[in-house]
């Protein structure tokens, strides 16, 4: 043999510049993965810092104090807060039966797997419409449709605290629509895929004893998926709290506190958009103070979607 | 003796039939029209909201439209001009937006997949990816104010096409790391371990076999990234601002700039008519472009990689 033959089968070492480039790739990904964290810890020191002078001069009283009035310079978030919590938590318990309903359907035997795969798409294309599409079409088309529905429920239960004044226009009930509407589809996929994830065998055992398709839906399947229709509910809370565009165009902007859902409301995000291009310093300041608040909470329900998937998932 | 015994048992025919009126069929085929109400719920806003912009927006396009610039409201209560620098203003933003977040997100997925060993920075980063893919994306538009408009950083640069651009790129930037990541886990492990017992580096590895691989994924995610920054509004309306005239040299991207969805936030609050319809029309492109772009993504996401179906033949023997 000749010795270049020979060569093919000496142990090659990498050369330096092999190495050196390798190294470097490593260290690339890892910086980049380092991004994430960085984007996020400023985030929040960014948001904090420019809320510093609100928090020092307001404390804890900013989260219970209604008046927000930048002409006497006075800030109290609590309109918002109440408006963000509650047209978030109104739209999941509407979006929740829907949704899971939905993904019933979607998931059984019910419908031709075509029909079914369509409806999927067509729930899916749903997701794909902006929030500022939707709020157009909220302003002009939803809100004048919905509009006598209102003053017939406020001119029979106006008695209810939530349901005492009459609707003027936008308010927190189209609002409250809107919101379902765009979180549907995050219930629905999640739901339909935590329940494609339970094992066959569980449904064919319940039926094997007799259980009819809702008996086995409600005993069997639902429990097994609780931990993935849960997440997919809290991630959809997480995005309801900070919804804005179409919330903003719908919701009426306004500053003064009414428990009525008929009433214009505000939330934390629709203030932000509202009021933060044209803010002097304090209240810039009170702005960002809001937009901390509403950062911890969707951080906590984030968090909380989280650990609840993992401590709640079952094993097979 | 069997037969004997059965025949004893005296099957009764109506035990076997399905009676309709029975507690738990009633129960059952109720439940079953529940869901199909829920579904046909479910639906409705999606046909209604396609049909008004189709009829709404459709209606009124015309060629200059998309070719002219948008008439400040209030000047001509006919005509609200057109919708030409939104579109490319859309465009341009967006394009800011993905050179960003893309080669920062593949890097980062790239790490998570395969040079992580699951130790706490690992687990670390990608907590922190699903709690930036939370974080609300008005938030996203307060930080880049904070740090980049009200500083002035980009040599003066107040409101801009770059802040709205860096703004967007925070909110792709957890989806496109996740589907790296998953995209890249899903490679199957006999390709990574064939590439390295033929000599190959960790970086021919990755660039020439894991990364092509996983390639129809990472695009899918890409794109799904991509089609929600484009109709995003919350983060653009304090960093983009907005702008009647056109964007058509270099330095415009430190200067205020149109974009679809602005537009149609802006001009869907004007009391003025014309206003409104040109917010439908709007609505109508980019409604249209987010459709095109999710069809492709998942027309990308369902079309099998050869790499990928090679594997699953041989996984499967």
């Amino acid at each position: 043999m000749s010795d270049g033959d020979l060569n093919k089968f000496i142990k090659r070492n990498r050369s330096s510049s092999e190495r050196l480039l390798d190294k470097s790739l490593q260290q690339l990904a890892s910086m980049m993965a380092a991004m994430v964290a960085i984007v996020l810890i400023s985030i929040f020191f960014v948001v904090f810092t420019g809320a510093l002078d609100s928090i020092g001069r307001y404390g804890l009283k900013f989260l219970v104090i209604s008046e927000w009035n930048p002409v006497i310079d006075e800030y109290g978030a609590f309109t918002a807060i109440y408006g963000t919590v509650v047209t978030s938590l109104a739209s999941i318990v509407i979006a929740l039966p829907l949704g899971v309903g939905t993904a019933i359907l979607l998931t059984e035997d019910i419908l031709p797997k075509t029909i079914r795969e369509i409806i999927g798409l067509l729930v899916e294309l749903l997701a794909a419409i902006p929030s500022v599409v939707l709020g157009l079409w909220a302003i002009f088309v939803m809100e004048p449709f919905l509009r006598p529905f209102l003053i017939l429920l406020n001119k029979n239960f106006g008695w209810v605290p939530f349901l005492s004044t009459e609707p003027i226009g936008p308010g927190m009930a189209p609002a409250i629509l809107i919101l379902t509407i765009m979180i549907l589809p995050i219930i629905t996929a999640i739901s339909r895929d935590s329940l494609n994830q339970v094992p066959h065998k569980l449904r064919e055992a319940a039926y094997g004893i007799g259980a009819t398709r809702w008996t086995s839906i409600f005993n069997i399947l639902l429990p097994a998926a609780i931990s993935g229709i849960t997440g997919g509910v809290l991630l959809a809370l997480g995005r309801a709290l900070g919804e804005t565009m179409a919330v903003t165009m719908i919701i009426g902007n306004s500053l003064n506190f009414n428990w009525s859902l008929l009433a214009p409301g505000n939330t934390i995000s629709a203030m932000l958009a509202n009021q933060f291009g044209e803010a002097d310093s304090s209240q810039v300041s009170s702005l960002m103070y809001a937009a901390f608040v509403l950062m911890l909470i969707t951080l906590f329900v984030n968090i909380l979607a989280q650990w609840l998937v993992k401590r709640l998932s079952l094993k097979y | 003796m069997e037969n004997r015994a059965a025949l004893k048992y005296k099957p009764s025919r109506r035990n076997l039939k399905y009676n309709n009126l029975l507690k738990r069929n009633f129960f059952n085929r109720s439940l079953t029209i529940l869901s199909y109400i829920f579904s046909i719920i479910v639906l409705l806003p999606l046909f209604c909201i396609i049909f008004y912009v189709f009829v709404k927006g459709f209606g009124q396009l015309n060629f200059s439209l998309l070719t002219q610039l948008p008439e400040p409201p209030g000047d001509d209560l006919s005509n609200a001009g057109g919708i030409g620098n939104a579109i490319i203003g859309t465009f341009i933003v967006t394009s800011i937006a993905t050179i960003i977040s893309v080669p920062i997100g593949v890097g980062g997925g790239i790490y998570l997949a395969e040079y992580s060993t699951g130790g706490i920075y690992s687990r670390f980063i990608r907590f922190g990816t699903n709690v930036l893919s939370g974080v609300p994306s008005i938030i996203a538009g307060v930080f880049v104010y904070g740090i980049i408009v009200s500083t002035k950083i980009f040599f003066g640069a107040t409101f801009s096409a770059l802040a709205g651009g860096i703004a967007l790129s925070i909110l792709m930037l957890p989806t496109v790391i996740k589907t790296t990541d998953e995209g890249l886990k899903l490679v199957s492990d006999d390709l990574r371990r064939g590439a390295l017992s033929v000599g190959a580096s960790k970086f021919t590895t990755i660039t020439r076999i894991t990364l092509p691989t996983a390639i129809n994924p990472i695009a899918t995610g890409i794109l799904l990234a991509i089609a929600r920054a484009a109709g995003e509004t919350a983060p653009l309306i304090f960093t983009a601002l907005f702008s009647f005239y056109w964007s058509d040299n270099p330095e415009t991207i430190l200067e205020p700039i149109a974009t679809l969805s602005v537009l149609i936030y802006n001009f869907a609050l004007e009391p003025y008519e014309a206003q409104n319809q040109l917010a439908w029309s709007a609505s109508f492109i980019l409604v249209m472009i987010l459709l095109m772009l999710n069809i492709v993504a998942r027309v990308l996401s369902n079309t099998k990689n050869d790499f990928n179906s090679i594997n699953k033949d041989t996984n499967k023997k």
